[in-house]
This record gives C-alpha cells, sequence and structure tokens, in this order.
C-alpha cells in the first residue's frame, strides 16, 4: 500500500511542496473583465506581434514562463522539470513555447484541466524526492481554438447562450520543496466522467458531473468538511455548469454554495461581455488561479482553497462521429500555511 | 454521478437548467436583416433592369454584385458581427454563402494559399454546392423521363 | 411594391432558418445545405416559380434560390440537350455565382485578415 496514498484517489504530501510564485499574461479582452486588476501582463492585441494566432499562444506560454522566473528569481537552469500543455492538436503551443528554454519537458493533455493536472504531478515530482523546483505553465487562445474547435473567425455564426468564450492567456505556477508556503496539500485525480452530453455548446453540463464527483471523492477520502476550505472554485464549469455541480452535490448532501465559485464565470463581466456562460480553456483557470486566487492567499484573504480545474476531453472528430463528452477534474489543495 | 442520474434523466434535466435562445427576439432580428439583404438586392435588379440589360444577364450579375458585398463586408470584419446580431438572418441569403467562402480563406491563409487559403476555402460551403448539384442531377433525370 | 414583396418573403425565408438554428441545433452548414436542396426541390415541384414572381429578389437572393437557379438551369439544359443536360445544367447555371464566391474569396484572403472577436 502507498503510504502517501488517502482513499480511492487523493494524495497526501507529507512534505508539500510551496508554490513560490506564479505569473499570468491575458489577452485584452480578459483584461477588460472582472479580475483585470489581478494579472501581470494584458497583451495590447490578440496577435502580440505575431504572424499566426498559435504562435502567439506559443509567445503567451514562452512569456509566462519568463515572467513566472523572474518573479521566483530564479533562473532556467535551476529548474529540474516544465510541465506544460494546452488546447491545440499535438500540444503546439507549449511545444513551440518552451523549444528554447533548456528544461526537461513534460508534455501533457488534460483539456481545460491541465493546470491542476500539471500542479499535482508537479507536486508529486517534488514531494517523492525527484525534483527541487518545477515549472507548470499552460495556455488557451480565443482565436487558436476558435479555428480548430469551431468555425473561421469571420463566419457570421450565433453562440448559444450555453456556450462559452476560451479565455486567451496564459498562467505559471513555480513549486519548489522550500518549506515557505504556499503548500499543496492535497491532490485528488479524477476519473473520466461521461453522462453522455454531446452538444459542444453546452461543455459546462458535460463537465460538471466530473467536477461533482472529484469534489465528492475528495471529501469522503479525506474526511474532511467543505467549511475547512474558504474557497472551493471549479474550472470552466460557467453558470450553467455551476449550477449542475451544486445541483448535483447538493443530492450527494453536500451543500458547498456559500464558498463556491468558478473561474469562468468570474473572469469574464457576463453582463458586459457577451461571453455567454462565461469563460472555458486551459488558460481560464491557470490565469485565475495563478492571478486571483494566489494573490489572495499571499494577501491572507484566503487561508484554504480547493481548486478544481476542469476538462472536456473531446476533439472536433469525436463530436463529428457522434461521440459524447467526456469530463474529467483534478482537484489540488491549496493552504496558506501548515497547521 | 452514474447513481443518481441515468444518461436520458441527466439531459433531461440538463435541458431544464440551461438557458433557452431568445428564439421571439432572434426571428424578428433575422427576418429584419434578412428582409433588408433581399431589398438591397431587388434594388441592384431594378437598377440592372432599368439600364436595359437582359433579364438572365440582369439575375446573374444580381447574385456576383451580392457575392461581392459579402465577400467585400467579410474583409473589412464586419460581415460576423452581423452574424452574431442577425443569426439566419445573414447566414441564409447568398451574401452569408460567401461569408462562409471567404471566412475560411482569410482563416486558413496562415497554412499557405494552396494547402490554407485554396484547400479550405469550402470547407463549409461545399457540402453545400455537393447536395445542390446532386439533387439538380435527380430531378433534371426525372424531369428528363416525365418530359 | 416589389419592395414589401421582396422584405417579406425574403424575411420569412431566414426566419424559417432562424427557428432551425435555435430549435434543432443545426450547425450553418447543415442549415445551408438544407436551404439549397429544398430550393431544388420546390422548384421541380413548381412551387418555386410562384414564389419568385411574387417577389423577386426576396425568393432569389435566399440560398433556396440557388437551388431554384440550379433547377431551372437543369431543366433547361434537359429540354435542349437530352439526359446529359442533367449533369451540365447545374453547374452553367451556377457557373457565375460560383465564379465569383472563388475569385472574391482568394482576392479577400489576399488583401484582408481575420479579426479577433471582442
Amino acid at each position: 500500500m502507498a503510504e502517501k496514498h488517502l482513499g480511492k484517489q487523493t494524495v497526501y504530501f507529507a512534505k508539500p511542496p510551496s508554490i513560490r510564485a506564479t505569473a499570468s499574461i491575458v489577452g485584452p479582452k480578459e483584461g477588460k473583465g472582472n479580475l483585470r486588476q489581478s494579472f501581470d501582463y494584458i497583451i495590447p492585441d490578440e496577435l502580440w506581434g505575431e504572424d499566426s494566432w498559435e504562435k502567439a499562444e506559443s509567445k503567451l506560454v514562452r512569456e509566462t514562463l519568463a515572467k513566472v522566473l523572474q518573479k521566483g528569481s530564479m533562473s532556467n537552469d535551476q529548474i529540474e522539470y516544465v510541465l506544460a500543455g494546452d488546447l491545440l492538436n499535438q500540444c503546439i503551443a507549449a511545444n513551440y513555447g518552451l523549444r528554447e528554454t533548456d528544461i526537461p519537458f513534460f508534455g501533457l493533455f488534460g483539456a481545460c484541466s491541465t493546470m491542476a493536472e500539471s500542479m499535482s504531478l508537479g507536486s508529486m515530482l517534488i514531494d517523492g524526492g525527484y525534483a527541487d523546483n518545477v515549472v507548470c505553465v499552460t495556455s488557451s487562445h480565443f482565436c487558436s481554438a476558435e479555428r480548430q474547435f469551431r468555425y473561421p473567425l469571420e463566419l457570421g455564426s450565433q453562440r448559444a447562450p450555453t456556450s462559452q468564450w476560451t479565455v486567451t492567456g496564459s498562467g505559471a505556477a513555480l513549486l519548489t520543496s522550500e518549506q515557505t508556503g504556499p503548500f499543496i496539500r492535497h491532490v485528488t485525480t479524477g476519473k473520466i466522467n461521461d453522462m453522455g452530453i454531446k452538444d459542444t455548446n453546452n461543455m459546462g453540463a458535460a463537465m460538471a458531473p466530473a467536477a461533482a464527483d472529484t469534489i465528492l471523492t475528495h471529501f469522503a477520502d479525506t474526511g474532511l468538511v467543505p467549511d475547512y476550505y474558504d474557497l472551493i472554485i471549479t474550472g470552466d464549469l460557467g453558470k450553467v455548469g455551476k449550477k449542475i455541480c451544486l445541483d448535483l452535490l447538493k443530492m450527494n448532501g453536500l451543500d458547498i454554495e456559500n464558498r463556491y465559485n468558478d473561474c469562468g464565470v468570474m473572469i469574464f463581466d457576463t453582463k458586459q461581455q457577451d461571453t455567454h456562460s462565461g469563460g472555458s480553456g486551459c488558460g481560464c483557470s491557470a490565469t485565475v488561479f495563478a492571478g486571483y486566487i494566489y494573490k489572495e492567499i499571499m494577501k491572507g484573504n484566503l487561508k484554504r482553497v480547493l481548486f478544481i480545474a476542469t476538462g472536456a476531453l473531446m476533439s472536433p472528430v469525436s463530436t463529428q462521429q457522434k461521440e459524447s463528452i467526456p469530463g474529467i477534474a483534478h482537484a489540488v489543495a491549496i493552504h496558506r500555511s501548515l497547521d | 454521478m452514474n447513481k443518481n442520474f441515468t444518461k436520458q434523466e441527466y439531459s433531461k434535466y440538463v435541458k431544464s437548467v440551461s438557458p433557452n435562445s431568445k428564439l421571439f427576439i432572434n426571428i424578428i432580428k433575422a427576418f429584419v436583416v434578412g428582409g433588408i439583404i433581399c431589398v438591397i438586392g431587388q434594388m441592384i435588379f431594378n437598377w440592372l433592369k432599368g439600364r436595359g440589360l437582359d433579364p438572365e444577364m440582369v439575375s446573374g450579375l444580381t447574385s456576383t454584385i451580392m457575392i461581392f458585398l459579402g465577400a467585400f463586408f467579410t474583409a473589412l470584419n464586419i460581415y460576423d458581427e452581423l452574424g452574431r446580431f442577425a443569426g439566419a438572418g445573414s447566414i441564409v441569403p447568398i451574401t452569408g454563402f460567401a461569408n462562409s467562402v471567404v471566412s475560411p480563406a482569410m482563416e486558413f491563409k496562415t497554412e499557405g494559399y494552396i494547402m490554407g487559403t485554396a484547400a479550405k476555402m469550402f470547407v463549409i460551403a461545399g457540402p453545400v454546392i455537393v447536395f445542390g448539384i446532386c439533387s439538380s442531377v435527380l430531378v433534371g433525370i426525372i424531369h428528363y423521363f416525365i418530359s | 411594391m416589389s419592395y414589401i414583396n421582396a422584405f417579406l418573403v425574403g424575411g420569412a425565408i431566414c426566419a424559417v432558418g432562424q427557428v432551425l438554428i435555435d430549435k434543432t441545433k443545426l450547425t450553418p452548414a447543415r442549415i445551408l445545405v438544407l436551404f439549397v436542396v429544398s430550393g431544388v426541390f420546390l422548384t421541380a415541384l413548381g412551387i418555386y416559380q410562384k414564389l419568385v414572381d411574387f417577389a423577386g429578389a426576396g425568393a432569389t437572393i435566399p440560398l433556396t434560390g440557388f437551388g431554384y437557379n440550379l433547377a431551372k438551369g437543369v431543366f433547361n439544359e434537359v429540354d435542349q440537350t437530352g439526359l446529359t443536360g442533367a449533369l451540365t445544367g447545374g453547374f452553367k447555371a451556377a457557373a457565375a455565382g460560383l465564379g465569383a464566391v472563388i475569385t472574391f474569396g482568394y482576392i479577400m484572403s489576399v488583401v484582408a485578415k481575420p479579426k479577433a472577436k471582442r
């Protein structure tokens, strides 16, 4: 029996890794949203001087990595691993964004859950004694995602009210073995959960069962209660998915409404910005975590946070072959201090 | 989650909590914008006819001008905004057909003019031509045998 | 008068499309296919010609009008050249539109760039 494993799906860190620094860079639309104060840099336009959306997304990854190292006062050669991923085919934003970094690289795909996935694995690497310094970075870009998953930008189509807006942005976290905090205390790894939703304009409904399942499992495995956390926050369920997640938890006897929120609901001003159900994408949970959540933890406003990034594991091919959309959700518990 | 709901029950429940499109307002918008685009077409048609061109040529030229307008406003990055407002009102007219050809042509330019622009140009409108031609062949054959 | 008819009929055809988008979640490509094919068959049944006579551009500008054009072209060709007309008529009738859309599509892609939505 693995001694650091708790219950079915949770890991408890004996020597919990610290999050030494975070960095976030977002697009212009996100820079006008509710959380604009919390980001490190807002790019002036979506191309950011590049000649394609994909190259612009790679630049987001590259610059966010540079920013997090600068904020953590570290250089590339002190980092043992970088764990990164994005939404593009073969994760090219991460591959090309990181090709000149000279850091050993694990490419990850967890759709929009990749930020929590990379932080889970990074923490295990550090607690396991395989590394002292690990960077986790993920990105998404509205324009590159639109053309891969939906339609050309200039096509005059209408969005469904349940649809979500892919966040342009990249977020990074620098994890270290030093004992300064904030700490990653638990990690609950989600299972693939498919409730048969086929509507790609309603990703929140496809992912909410996975989020609810991971939250329930986290509390069952650890024996904790929701009051233990100041904030329980999902990645990109949006308004529709947020409501479904709450309902599903209530059916299972867990009421978290007074301490629950969703990054996709928070990032945009949904009244002003015409983003329908809210934000989505790897960059959504990554920038909200690296920007808003981390800053609130450092200010002391949040002592314990359960961060659950959610992903929809489909591709345009599976959608065209009439497959339903499997969801995934990974939880990471972050504590301001160890007490 | 599977113990709370079967997939059918979940899908029914999701439908009940998901907001619906504002159908009535959307229909009005589509009606007005679609109607206006057709009136513009009629104005071009009447103007060309007034110049004494033969009727066959007038309708061909009208379509060509409307296609140009659709392509032009797509290139100006305006047609997608119109589509966001009008929905089917700007998708269904022939200007929308032009938009569905020009928008991928522009979008995939980054992969080159041959494998990008040219290869992807009919990624949305291609089925329209395939099904349009196939059904016209079918009715043509039927017409041959019954006339 | 011709403008009012064009507005009403053209608007109504688009409104039908909007109902299909909102109620059936059909993608724009499927709607365009549906409209063209409907146009072809309604013309073959002799119904669409009446609508064109009544509404002019209100019936020819929507994509059902493209189908009308295809069917009309095929009928003319079949009457003139026999069975091969079934194959050639459609493309002949669509030639101006397709030529225009390909040429303008290519030119616009050379001169213009897509822009991010806000």
